[in-house]
């Protein structure tokens, strides 16, 4: 509803859709009277909750990593956990239920490899799992935990927030736990309900010390995750859950790294600026293509990969070009990392602003999977 | 309906293959079970009293009468010690049979401890130092454990365990610069006077938050395991952090992943004022090891014989076996909680005057020494003397010294710098310039 008032507002600007705007700008409640009036945008939804909410967009086949193999995101990071245990004897993978191959598959095969000693299940006990792993890597070796959902990484908030990010800082760099990576699936998944489909990221960005990481795809996926595993800063790597079977990808199956604190332009534009992370990007390529066809509007969609540090940058690069920011992310929109990021690009942009920053995110106080916050903005848009 | 197919989609990403090694491992089960009845039967007629429970979570017996178990199935477990209260041997093949200069040394660094103690609260009351904690009436428990370790040995400490970093060599200067938080600090001045942490020493920095430090030593002493380096962790926690939900996770952990650790906990009597029967209801904390299936000792923490003979042997048996210890030292807190704290408020000037006076750790210790004739009063006021010297000296210097330079406010957040760092660095610079009459810029390193 959002993305469509601030599209159909810089549409105006190209007069191509002046009458319906001019009606939205004169009434504040124009969003909801646009929401509420056709019908085309029920059946719309009715139709879409039955179907994949998304079209995922493959990256283009990487060319300078070496050989690729067809995989999803799941053995993507399967394959950058292969390569982490082959190169990195001190690295160990647990948490629960990792030994067999995790509930999500990621560690498919990997305790058979590499032995029992390195991949491990943990006690049921998140606060344990990122605790456990914060000495492990104090004491020098690579600590890759996993929390089965972000869902359920509150226990540990202790952990990561006043431990996990602060112990370089708080030891004046005597000792640090930059060799651990924490790996959680993350965001909706359609059929997650209430506590199989938050984004948390947002809690995590409040705290300097970490990195937070969310990629969009398999390949992505793999060199980010081998980055956060090298990084010398404690990370947190949210997989997308919707995408470990839904994205195919050619993935190298060497190790290559993807540099953390990177936003990526996914497609380029003059219009507005469009910033997302993990399956939102595709959400955001799809409404661009859709703003470029009926509306005529060309997008540039920012795919921002790391949230903390984030890459400011880029974004505000592209801000200053397009004089537009739309946000958009799965998780509520009271404290998400839109605002932040929203605040920011205001005081540095503030005279390129040719209109408000839009933020196009959950807007209930509860995340209960995200397929009507896509086919709202999908479904407002084409309205 | 709907949620409950919903459910099985979510699981369905992952759940064939549980349910495959899962009906896999049943079927084996069902089979054993299914050979073991046969035998049976081949030789006598079904007798259900010889059955077995088979669930996987426990091994035991079957009952036929109902029966609680009784709270205090473990109770009154016994406080070993090896000197009693006169510093006197009770069972010699106990005694450590320590050398004169070793036990010469265990009685200056406890009685040092308690120098720096007495001068460091002074001066908080002072308003030199914002914040102090005291060591009083357990220093037994500091110097006892740090001798049975290895100077390589992982330590994970609380707050009041500066005897055991004392014991490993760190020096008056850098005690006094971590409470003033000068520019010799080693970290930088960013935490509270009495959070030490030394890296050379292998002594890890003192966190606020209570009871993180176990699943993190249980994850360390893991690590270590794997190096095959023949050390262990030890890991020191009040019986107040011991009901932090992390206490759980530390012990559990570190038995299940089987972690060459020692839990060492000072069993003081409160947590500031909170006394331990409104703590816990069993046996206080060594009642809790059997129940994660952990080696457990409770001692006596104001002999510190007993606390190095049982730390010792711990050591000995965690490296060797690689399993976790646990040790609840029984001691006293004889100061206040803190520099914040008032203990009158809570309980009675007897009851401290009771262990200050008649169990003090030190006092038992001098007992065992003058016993031998190792000590007497002309060495102790020349020790006196001596050690309150050296503690003031270190004060002055310390307080002489500058603060940390403020653009240190911005490193290590990162191992690197990062732009926005680097903004608000330079944002604070610029406004110490504009406003630097209004800041006492000159007490600060640049
Ligand atoms: C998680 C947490 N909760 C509360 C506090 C505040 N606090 C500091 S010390 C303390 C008492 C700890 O008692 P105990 O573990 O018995 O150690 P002792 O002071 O007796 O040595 C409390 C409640 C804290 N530091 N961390
Ligand atoms: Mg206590």
């Amino acid at each position: 509803m959002a993305a469509a008032r601030l599209l159909l507002r810089s549409a105006a600007l190209k007069a191509s859709l002046s009458d319906v705007s001019a009606g939205v700008q004169s009434s504040t409640a124009g969003g909801s009277l646009l929401r509420l009036s056709p019908s085309c945008s029920l059946r719309l939804k009715t139709q879409k909750r039955h179907a994949t909410h998304f079209t995922f967009y493959p990256d283009p086949v990487p060319t300078n990593y070496g050989p690729t193999t067809k995989m999803n995101l799941f053995q993507s990071i399967t394959s950058a956990l292969d390569n982490t245990l082959a190169s990195d004897p001190t690295a160990v993978i647990f948490g629960e239920d990792v030994a067999f191959g995790g509930v999500f598959r990621c560690t498919v095969g990997l305790r058979d490899k590499y032995g029992k000693d390195r991949v491990f299940n943990t006690p049921l006990c998140e606060q344990g799992i990122v605790g456990f792993g914060i000495g492990v890597a104090v004491a020098g070796a690579t600590a890759i935990a996993e929390i089965q959902f972000a869902d359920y990484i509150f226990p540990a908030f202790d952990q990561i927030v006043n431990e996990a990010a602060k112990y370089r800082y708080r030891s004046g760099n005597h000792f640090d736990c930059g060799k651990m990576t924490i790996r959680a699936p993350w965001g909706c998944v359609g059929h997650g309900s209430l506590y199989h489909s938050q984004s948390p990221e947002a809690f995590f960005a409040h705290s300097a010390g970490l990195k937070v990481v969310v990629p969009r795809g398999p390949v992505q996926a793999k060199g980010l995750l081998l980055s956060c595993i090298a990084d010398e800063n404690p990370c947190i790597f949210f997989e997308p859950k919707i995408l470990y079977r839904a994205a195919v990808e050619q993935v190298p199956t060497d190790a290559y790294h993807i540099p953390l604190s990177q936003a990526d332009i996914v497609q380029e534009g003059s219009d507005l600026t469009m910033v997302a992370w993990g399956t939102q990007v595709h959400v955001l390529r799809e409404v661009a293509n859709m703003a470029q066809d009926k509306l005529g509007l060309s997008c540039e969609v920012i795919d921002l990969q790391t949230i903390l540090p984030w890459d400011k940058e880029t974004v505000c690069k592209s801000v200053v070009k397009t004089g537009r920011l739309l946000i958009s992310h799965e998780a509520p929109v009271t404290g998400g990392f839109a605002a932040e990021i929203t605040t920011a690009v205001q005081e540095e942009c503030f005279l390129n602003l040719e209109a408000p920053i839009t933020r196009v995110s959950n807007d209930q106080l509860l995340e209960s999977g995200n397929d009507e916050l896509i086919t709202d903005v999908v479904a407002t848009l084409v309205d | 309906m709907a949620a409950v197919r919903n459910m099985q989609r979510l699981w369905g990403i992952g759940v064939g293959a549980i349910r495959r090694n899962a009906a896999l491992k049943t079927s084996k089960i069902l089979q054993q079970r299914a050979f073991r009845i046969n035998g049976a039967q081949c030789q006598q007629s079904f007798d259900s009293s010889m059955e077995k429970p088979q669930f996987p979570g426990a091994s035991a017996e079957f009952i036929d009468h109902l029966e609680f178990i009784q709270p205090n199935v473990i109770s009154g477990i016994p406080v070993y010690r090896v000197m009693d209260r006169r510093g006197q041997i009770i069972n010699p093949s106990e005694d450590p049979q320590l050398s004169k200069d070793t036990v010469l040394n265990f009685y200056q660094k406890m009685t040092l401890l308690n120098a720096m103690d007495r001068i460091l609260y002074e001066s908080q009351r002072q308003g030199r130092i914002s914040f102090y904690m005291t060591n009083y009436g357990e220093e037994g428990t500091h110097i006892g454990s740090a001798a049975a370790l290895d100077s390589n040995d992982l330590v994970f400490g609380q707050y009041r365990e500066a005897g055991v970093l004392m014991y490993r060599g760190f020096p008056l200067d850098l005690f006094m610069a971590q409470c003033y938080g000068n520019a010799d600090d080693l970290g930088k001045g960013r935490l509270m006077p009495v959070h030490y942490g030394c890296r050379d020493l292998n002594f890890v920095t003192i966190s606020s938050p209570l009871a993180t430090q176990l699943p993190q030593a249980a994850g360390a002493a893991y690590a270590i395991k794997r190096e095959n380096s023949n050390r262990v962790v030890i890991c020191y926690f009040g019986e107040g952090a011991a009901s932090e939900g992390d206490a759980h996770a530390g012990f559990n952990f570190s038995a299940t992943l089987e972690c060459p650790i020692i839990f060492f906990c000072r069993n003081n009597g409160y947590a500031i004022s909170t006394p331990t029967h409104e703590q816990y209801r069993g046996d206080g904390i060594a009642a809790r090891g059997p129940g994660y299936g952990m080696m457990s000792i409770r001692v006596d923490g104001n002999d510190v014989f007993a606390v190095y003979n049982a730390t010792k042997e711990a050591r000995r048996r965690a490296v060797a076996e690689n399993q976790p210890f646990l040790i609840e030292a029984m001691t006293y807190r004889i100061g206040h909680h803190s520099t914040s704290d008032d203990s009158s408020a809570y309980r009675s000037v007897d009851e401290v005057n009771y262990w200050d006076k008649q169990d003090h750790p030190i006092s038992r210790l001098r007992h065992y020494m003058t016993a031998r004739g190792w000590w007497g009063e002309d060495e102790e006021r020349a020790w006196r003397k001596q050690s309150r010297k050296l503690v003031l000296e270190a004060l002055e210097r310390a307080e002489k010294r500058l603060k940390p330079n403020p653009e240190l406010i911005f490193t290590d957040v990162y191992n690197e710098f990062t732009p926005d760092l680097a903004k608000q660095k330079e944002s604070m610079v610029r406004h110490l310039q504009q406003y630097k009459e209004h800041y006492p810029l000159d007490m600060y390193e640049k």
